[in-house]
């Protein structure tokens, strides 16, 4: 049910999303979901992508810091309310989430929403329990 | 060949550590001797020195003995670059049989030479700074520091040969192959800059290799100054015992003073360098015990004697005995050198202080620069820190605790808040040989 997402640590310069993805194109590897988070200081870029294991030794290799982060994804009506009716979900469990981001699964053309829980169990115990839809691996790329 | 095992179980001792222990009367003898030997020396062969002794109204006669050491002038490094390059020679050419420079970084270069016995007593003094760290015949010394104009590489071939270690002259840079031989030629001991010696043990973590699965038990560090904190690192992360040994290219290059066993301090081998302490601002000499410049004065070279000379490291000498019997004077792990410092916000900083702070801060390796730069005549320190993989957090908050950690502690050690920049890793050069911690962008 957990995604692996790959973490990594941009510097606040020119150029520091460009040569990661640059490594990962070079080596023909595709991506399913991407988002960003920035601070003044730093970046953090955060992929899913079914070829993780051999993008993180890449990018590890390539001298980049990488961390793996389980994540679980949440499929969300793509209607008014749809999110809404997960998150009173996991606000009714107490379920603390630390950053959340979305993207469209091409093949199945179904939304997915991608969070990152600070106790997974819990939430992924929750969100079971009202029946919400989770999405494997194999739903996702 | 039993006897030419030393340091071992039997907690012998090699007979060329014998000076080591004289007795401190018979030491202050010899001294004494020596000294007014090399002042009449320096008197009769080099213009600079005697020219200094009667602007003083002083002659040779004048020093007694080695209580009278503080009525000589200084030598400075000026005095070096002033009379480049053969200037301060008190031997002839052809009693001269090495040539080794500083690099000239700062200026011109600075040239110094050694006779025949010079050199001599140079792989004495090695040889014993060995013994003290436990080598012996049987060791195989990977010496990772630089050969060439530097005395790092020759000064301590020579004394490790002289043990009878079995010495690899693989000097600085080629760190893969440098772990490659490591771990092949089953090295027991090495020679480098702690900082190299540092981008080692990350370069062997990289390829595989486990530094405490490998015969090497010893590193002779040296060359640059290093924190207890990084010692501890680097003990706790190979399995290694750490030295510290202290040398200078002016004096004799390394084999001035060097740590033992105890590792509280560096035994100064004062039978030939004399460590006076003094403070920098008037020159006065100061007391065993009190902090303040180190000066230096040879009392047996030969080609080119340094009478008082002031070497900008801040240090004090030990006066209690040292638990290995030595009778040698110590002088306090040098951490810092007053040509180092800079002065921020009017607090005085070194960098070996930034070094302590990180390391105070779990996780985080001592790969760091400090870049100092000039805003509206105000001068800004910025620490730049490399982000490793086992401290990197895929949450903002985490890298902002990481942050926060580094700072405070940064703030803890200088009393002073500066810039701090988190970097990715490996974007700090490193060095193949003594690290440059310092970026002066000031006068850009």
């Amino acid at each position: 049910m957990k995604i692996s997402q790959l973490s990594v640590f941009l510097e606040n310069r020119p150029h520091s999303l460009l040569e990661p993805l640059q490594a990962l194109a070079a080596a023909q590897i595709d991506l399913s979901g991407i988002a960003l988070a920035d601070s003044e200081q730093f970046g953090i870029l955060r992929l899913v992508l079914r070829d993780w294991a051999r993008a993180r030794a890449l990018l590890q290799s390539g001298g980049w810091a990488v961390t793996v982060t389980d994540m679980v994804a949440i499929q969300v009506e793509d209607q008014p309310g749809g999110l809404v009716r997960i998150l009173e979900v996991l606000a009714a469990a107490g379920a603390d989430i630390e950053y959340m981001y979305g993207f469209f699964v091409r093949r199945s053309g179904r939304l997915a929403m991608l969070f990152r829980f600070a106790a997974p169990e819990r939430a992924i115990a929750a969100l079971e329990g009202a029946g919400v839809t989770m999405l494997g691996e194999d739903a996702l790329y | 060949m039993l006897k030419e095992r030393w340091n071992d179980r039997a907690g012998g001792f090699h007979p060329v550590s014998a000076p080591d222990f004289l007795p401190r009367p018979q030491l202050r003898e010899l001294q004494s001797r020596r000294l007014q030997a090399m002042v009449a020396r320096a008197w009769d062969k080099v213009a600079l020195f005697r020219e200094r002794l009667e602007a003083r109204a002083l002659t040779p006669d004048d020093i007694g003995g080695i209580g009278d050491i503080a009525a000589l002038p200084f030598t400075v490094k000026a005095d070096l670059r002033d009379t480049y390059p053969f200037g301060l020679f008190a031997s002839p050419m052809d009693e001269v049989v090495r040539l080794h420079a500083s690099s000239g970084t700062t200026g011109k270069p600075i040239v110094v030479a050694y006779t025949r016995e010079d050199v001599e007593v140079w792989t004495e003094a090695m040889a014993r700074t060995f013994a003290a760290c436990g080598l012996h015949r049987g060791d195989i010394l990977q010496n990772a520091f630089g050969y060439g104009l530097f005395t790092g590489g020759m000064g301590t071939h020579y004394g490790a040969e002289a043990i009878g270690a079995a010495v690899i002259p693989v000097s600085g840079g080629n760190t893969e192959r440098q772990i490659m031989l490591m771990r092949d030629f089953g090295v027991t001991a090495v020679c480098a800059t702690p900082s190299f010696f540092v981008h080692l043990v990350e370069k062997a973590a990289e390829m595989g290799v486990d530094l405490k699965s490998l015969p090497l038990r010893t590193g002779v560090f040296g060359a640059e100054p290093w924190s207890d904190g990084m010692r501890e690192r680097i003990e706790a992360e190979t399995g290694i015992e750490a030295f510290d040994i202290y040398g200078l290219s002016e004096i004799t290059g390394p084999g001035v003073a060097t740590e033992c066993t105890c590792h509280d301090g560096l035994h100064v081998f004062e039978d030939h360098f004399f460590p006076e302490i003094i403070d920098p601002a008037t020159g006065a000499a100061l007391p065993d015990g009190e902090e303040g410049e180190l000066v230096l004065t040879t009392l047996s070279k030969r080609a080119m004697p340094m009478i008082r000379y002031r070497t900008r490291d801040i240090t004090a000498i030990l006066t209690e005995p040292c638990g290995c019997g030595r009778t040698m004077r110590r002088i306090r792990r040098i951490s810092r050198r007053s040509d180092d410092m800079f002065i921020i916000r009017g607090v005085n900083v070194f960098p070996s202080q930034v070094e302590t702070a990180l390391l105070e801060v779990e996780g985080t390796v001592p790969h760091y620069q400090i870049v100092l730069t000039r805003d509206h005549g105000l001068d800004q320190m910025t620490v730049e820190v490399e982000v490793t993989p086992e401290v990197f957090s895929d949450t903002v908050r985490g890298m902002e605790e990481l942050r926060a950690r580094i700072g405070r502690a940064i703030e803890h050690v200088l009393g002073i808040r500066v810039g701090l920049r988190l970097v990715g890793p490996h974007s700090i050069p490193r060095s193949e040989g003594k690290a440059r911690r310092v970026i002066d962008k000031r006068h850009d």
